[in-house]
């Protein structure tokens, strides 16, 4: 799950790791509010859950009265790569004498939390990473102990030249240690914390918690922006079904990830786009198959559905009852294939056999009809 | 031979008395695997289709010389569990259980480092050697004794190629899911290492998918250390950036872990990308007799 930069500076805030002066703006009416109790110059930062604000012009810095408008009516309403801006921060400009990066993350390979750091901040590190290396400096965690001081203290001598520095960033590569283990983070970062008249500040803030732990954080998932998902997204996580919309006019319906990926692969393969990953997950019940149905009829892209299921625990009797109730529930005029083997397939057929359902033997064979219908 | 599991496996169920855990108690039992036990603390004195309860792993294991676990606790509890089998020094424990914090899977993986025990898992659909011994929740009839080894991140993609493989005539020796968590106990390399000198296994299909790079470290240790035809089908070409595909595992980050890094790694060291799950029959056919 991810969090907003000024939700993620409160976090900072409330384990003492400095932030530049800041509040969140929804109107022009309450950025005027907010310059009474902070002076210019100061940045405007567009708060959208998706990296590149700055290029889109998502980031102004603004001296006066006259610039706060007009930074405030460009940047409200804006599209950030799908994502519509309704929240400003408005954070205290302060100088700039060096940028660093800090963050911690997991290495999927080592098996571990790592930290990373550079004093290439304030740009994008996955390409700092991948042009000059070398600017990259970094760390394993035990998963068991946590960071030790000495290991920031390694990586801030190799920064830093002057001590209280050294300590000032050891401080917080500890704290955001302590975040990332307290909060079961799979991301925290600091870019650019910023080195400012001697002093280390974090002018930008990520974190990205990680959705499996947040069964045991009920505070943090009130932290989630709703308007910031895709509706149908939250719609299929409410019914316990795994959904991410793409562009594509091919609706899938599949059971298992990794085939509900093939089956994606396999629509692109033969000419098509899928407009959706669907899971209907492991153990079956027609109730969430015919919300899947109605999911998937929402998308206006939609042109025909194909339904993929290879039976186990998933029994296609079931998936064929939840494809009958949203037949006759909901006005769906689009063509059907379905090809559904495993447990229980005759029961399924014959179920469907006096509906419009078009089956198929195999995967590839279902494609193949799904390309013809389309193609008229 | 088979990899892993076989006739001398004796199995406990942990979370025998859930749901998932009786039902697959009795499916694992009429494939023939023995289920010697299951444990459910507070339950201990009953029985789940005839198999006795324990409140302790310990206690099963002492009762009936158990060497192998299976866990269908709730992500909360799994960790737990999966210390415990770790602490009765069990041989083998299988990990069904999604969704357990990544947090803790890092401090199982690293408290397992000087361990005996093996975790295959989480998130993973089991393992079965046909016509000997499951250990999962892989549906039997997709499955038929033979020569073909398979190690896999998924679930039903999974069934459904080895579905065209038991088709075909050629089997299965071994079938590791080895989960679609992205920090897991057991990985393609280890499996590979086992299926190269399995003498029952003639080739081995490898099914990743997007997330993480253990598809190419696969890849590299294939062109060292295995001389068995190996076949390769990746998931998630059409995936875009940033968005989990089901699996907790399953995200191109970065940019890194897409689906064609993978397919060219695989492609550099010689092994045979299936594009299409029923064209692995063919395939192999290129390399094994029926």
């Amino acid at each position: 799950m991810k969090i907003h930069e000024y939700q993620a500076k409160e976090i900072f805030r409330k384990y003492n790791i400095p932030t530049t002066q800041e509040k969140v703006a929804f109107s022009l009416v309450d950025a005027k509010k907010i310059m009474q109790e902070l002076t210019y110059p100061v940045v405007i930062k567009a708060q959208v859950l998706v990296g590149g604000r700055g290029k889109a012009g998502g980031v102004k810095l603004v001296k006066n009265e006259a610039e706060l408008q007009s930074a405030i009516n460009s940047i409200l309403g804006m599209n950030i790569k799908g994502f519509i801006v309704k929240k400003v921060l408005i954070a205290q400009a302060i100088t700039i004498d060096q940028e660093y990066y800090l963050g911690i993350t997991i290495d999927r390979e080592k098996q571990c939390p790592v930290l990373i750091t550079s004093a290439s901040g304030g740009m994008d590190i996955e390409q700092v990473a991948q042009t000059t290396p070398e600017k990259i400096l970094s760390v394993a965690i035990s998963p068991l102990l946590g960071l030790k001081s000495f290991q920031a203290r390694n990586l801030g001598y190799q920064l830093f030249s002057d001590h209280s520095q050294v300590n000032n960033f050891v401080n917080i590569a500890m704290v955001l240690s302590r975040i990332f283990f307290e909060l079961d983070c799979s991301l925290v970062e600091i870019n650019p914390l910023v080195l400012s008249d001697n002093k280390l500040i974090a002018v930008d803030a990520k974190i990205i918690f990680d959705d499996n732990a947040l069964f045991r954080h009920p505070n943090l998932t009130q932290l989630r922006d709703l308007d910031s998902e895709e509706p149908s997204e939250i719609q299929a996580k409410n019914a316990d079904l795994s959904y991410v919309k793409l562009s594509g006019n091919v609706g899938c319906i599949v059971n298992g990830a990794g085939l509900a990926m093939a089956t994606m692969d396999l629509i692109k393969r033969y000419g098509s786009e899928p407009a959706n990953f669907l899971d209907i997950g492991g153990s079956s019940s027609p109730e969430k198959m015919r919300e899947a149905m109605k999911i998937i009829t929402q998308d206006q892209n939609v042109k025909a559905i194909f339904v993929n299921i290879f039976g186990g625990i998933t029994r296609c009797d079931d998936v064929a009852q939840g494809l009958l109730w949203a037949l006759k529930e909901e006005n769906i005029n689009l063509p059907i294939v379905a090809r559904l083997v495993g447990t229980n397939q005759d029961q399924a057929r014959a179920m469907l056999s006096n509906s419009v359902v078009i089956f198929a033997e195999t995967m590839t064979e279902g494609v193949k009809k799904i390309m013809k219908i389309l193609k008229g | 031979m088979a990899i892993l599991i076989n006739e001398d496996t004796k199995l406990i169920i942990q979370g025998i008395t859930g749901r998932d855990g009786s039902f697959h108690a009795q499916q694992m039992l009429e494939y023939g695997t023995k289920v010697v036990g299951g444990v459910t603390p507070g339950k201990g004195g009953s029985d789940v289709s005839g198999i006795p309860v324990f409140n302790t792993v310990r206690q099963a294991k002492q009762a009936t010389q158990a060497n192998t676990s299976i866990i269908f606790v709730p992500a909360q509890f799994a960790p737990d569990a999966i210390y415990e089998a770790i602490d009765a020094e069990l041989d083998l424990i299988v990990c069904v259980t999604e969704g357990i914090p990544t947090l803790e899977m890092l401090k199982i993986v690293n408290y397992l480092k000087d361990k005996k025990t093996r975790l295959v898992g989480p998130n993973s659909a089991g393992i079965i050697s046909p016509g000997i011994c499951k250990v999962g929740i892989l549906p039997a009839m997709a499955f038929s004794k033979g020569k073909v080894g398979i190690v896999s991140r998924s679930g039903t993609l999974t069934y459904e190629i080895a579905s065209h493989i038991t088709k075909a005539g050629y089997g299965e020796s071994t079938v590791v899911g080895i989960g679609g968590d992205p920090i897991i106990g057991t990985n393609f390399i280890d499996c590979l290492d086992m299926f190269e000198s399995d003498p029952q296994t003639e080739a081995i299909v490898i099914i990743g998918e997007i997330g993480g790079t253990d598809e190419e470290k696969a890849a590299d240790y294939i062109s060292k250390k295995v001389t068995k035809p190996v076949l390769g089908f990746i998931a998630g070409q059409t995936a875009p950036p940033d968005k989990r595909m089901g699996h907790a595992g399953a995200i191109i980050a970065g940019g890194k872990g897409t689906a064609q890094d993978k397919i060219q790694a695989f492609e550099k060291v010689g092994i045979s990308i299936i594009y299409e799950p029923e064209e692995v029959s063919e395939i192999l056919a290129k390399f094994l007799k029926k």
